[in-house]
């Protein structure tokens, strides 16, 4: 399943990156997306694929939060 | 009404009712998702009991493991056990085939790897020197991972491409005419290929389409727009996930799939072959794709189709003809823990999520 939660990006290095998901780091790969430190991005399999609004990652971050899914989180593929 | 509001069950109940309003003026319908995201989400909120008994919500072929085609399972198995060393992600490991499943390979000693994304599979083939074929299966969401992985140009790896297009499968669905009257459209695969990418399929059907995000407030909303579609007499793309979809999508990742795939007839497993629905790698990176690179190993491959005795339905599942509380196995017999079809392996299947979450 897709991993509909926002995270922020906190490091970069070239194409290569760590976001933040409320403390929980990933290292992602950031090929796909023009993103730098302080974006928010969705990740699937362990590649930024999208970028968000400051305003719309946070609004999701809460509702997914609200919904206790934060820690449900899976890399499968879609 | 506040998008801050989307999962507040005031909101949540308004919609309810604006759906039921809707649908009075309708007859029955059934509106088709295709994405495992969007059936966790319906089943884990329980969203189809607050929708009227007319609006049928069903799940198509949206689980990229469980159309995954036998053959091709087999085929890695039979590259696994010549001695390649095989990754995938950890939801195909136990999908069940003819000869097995590629768990039981690596049972035997063979070298079958669960990796969480391709760059952890490129990292082995760096790291350990060794000749390593990944299984790209998945949706235009995973593409275009595998574009990077090709465009990389590594050494000792290479893809065995399994990769299927969505606004195909739902133009194969209709043109076979199967009784759908709107699509959900799913949210990451539509961050990448954008909303205009499902537009024919509306022009030719006459079928509302609205691209949807993940929370329980999206899903209904998109009912809801579709329900206003069909009242209307509109027959359209309309985007509710604006926050993530743009129309054209994700540029960068489209012109790299451009790159490295091309278009190919293909087959589903449990659906015949759908036209232009599989991606082959392009012949400009023929050298990192396993059928090419590894025809010798393939050669010695034969796979003859077998008739299904069991009584397993994830065929009528994936085309949103039945549920899992249809199967007379369901829960009886099949389990996670031991699963007859593929719809009960994946995470992302709808025998899985109705076992789990329902
Ligand atoms: S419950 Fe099991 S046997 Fe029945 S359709 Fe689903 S996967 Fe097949």
């Amino acid at each position: 399943m897709c991993l509909a939660i926002p995270g922020k990006i906190i490091e970069r290095d070239g194409n290569e990156g760590v976001v933040d998901y409320d403390g929980a780091r990933i290292k992602v790969r950031l090929d796909l997306v023009d993103a730098d430190v302080g974006d928010y991005v969705i990740v699937h399999t362990g590649f930024a694929i999208d970028t968000l609004s400051e305003e719309d990652a946070l609004e999701s971050i809460e509702l997914w939060r609200q919904i206790g899914e934060l820690q449900d989180e899976s890399g499968q593929s879609q | 009404m506040n998008q801050a509001n989307r999962n507040d069950p005031r909101y949540i109940r308004l919609l309810a009712g604006k759906i039921a309003e809707q649908a009075r003026s309708l007859g029955p319908l059934t509106l088709m998702h295709v994405c495992g995201t969007h059936e966790h989400t319906i089943v884990s909120s329980g969203l189809r009991s607050l929708l009227p008994d007319t609006i049928r919500l069903v799940s198509g072929p949206g689980c990229p493991v469980c159309i995954t085609p036998k053959e091709d399972i087999e085929a890695m198995i039979h590259l696994a056990r010549s001695g390649l060393t095989v990754t995938t992600f950890g939801d195909m490991m136990r999908i069940p085939s003819d000869s097995g499943s590629l768990a039981d390979a690596k049972a035997e000693g063979a070298d079958v790897r669960i990796v969480y994304g391709i760059a952890n599979a490129l990292s082995i083939a760096q790291e350990e020197r060794r000749e390593v074929v990944h299984f790209g299966i998945g949706f235009e969401t995973t593409v275009p991972t595998s574009s990077v992985a090709l465009a990389s140009q590594p050494d000792n790896f290479s893809i065995y491409s399994v990769h299927r297009t969505i606004p195909e499968a739902l133009d194969f669905l209709l043109s076979n005419s199967l009784a759908v009257d709107g699509f959900v459209d799913p949210g990451h695969v539509s961050t990448i290929i954008g909303s205009n990418a499902y537009a024919f399929i509306s022009e030719r059907y006459g079928v509302p389409q609205v691209v949807a995000g993940f929370e329980p407030g999206d899903v209904l909303l998109a009912v809801l727009m579709l329900l206003d579609q069909r009242v209307e007499g509109r027959a359209e793309v309309e985007n509710e996930y604006v926050r993530a979809v743009r129309p054209g999508g994700n540029v960068k990742a489209r012109a790299l799939i451009d790159e490295t795939f091309r278009q190919v007839d293909a087959k589903w497993r449990a659906l015949p072959v759908i036209p232009r629905s599989g991606l082959a790698i392009a012949p400009k990176y023929r050298e990192w794709d396993a059928v090419h690179r590894h025809r010798d190993v393939l050669e010695s491959f034969s796979y003859t189709p077998r008739e299904e005795d069991s009584a397993c339905r994830c065929k009528d599942i994936l085309l949103g003809a039945c549920s899992p509380q249809d199967c007379p196995l369901f829960r009886r017999v099949c389990t996670p823990d031991a699963p007859v079809g593929p719809c009960m392996v994946s995470v992302e299947g709808t025998c899985y999520i109705s076992y789990k979450y329902g």
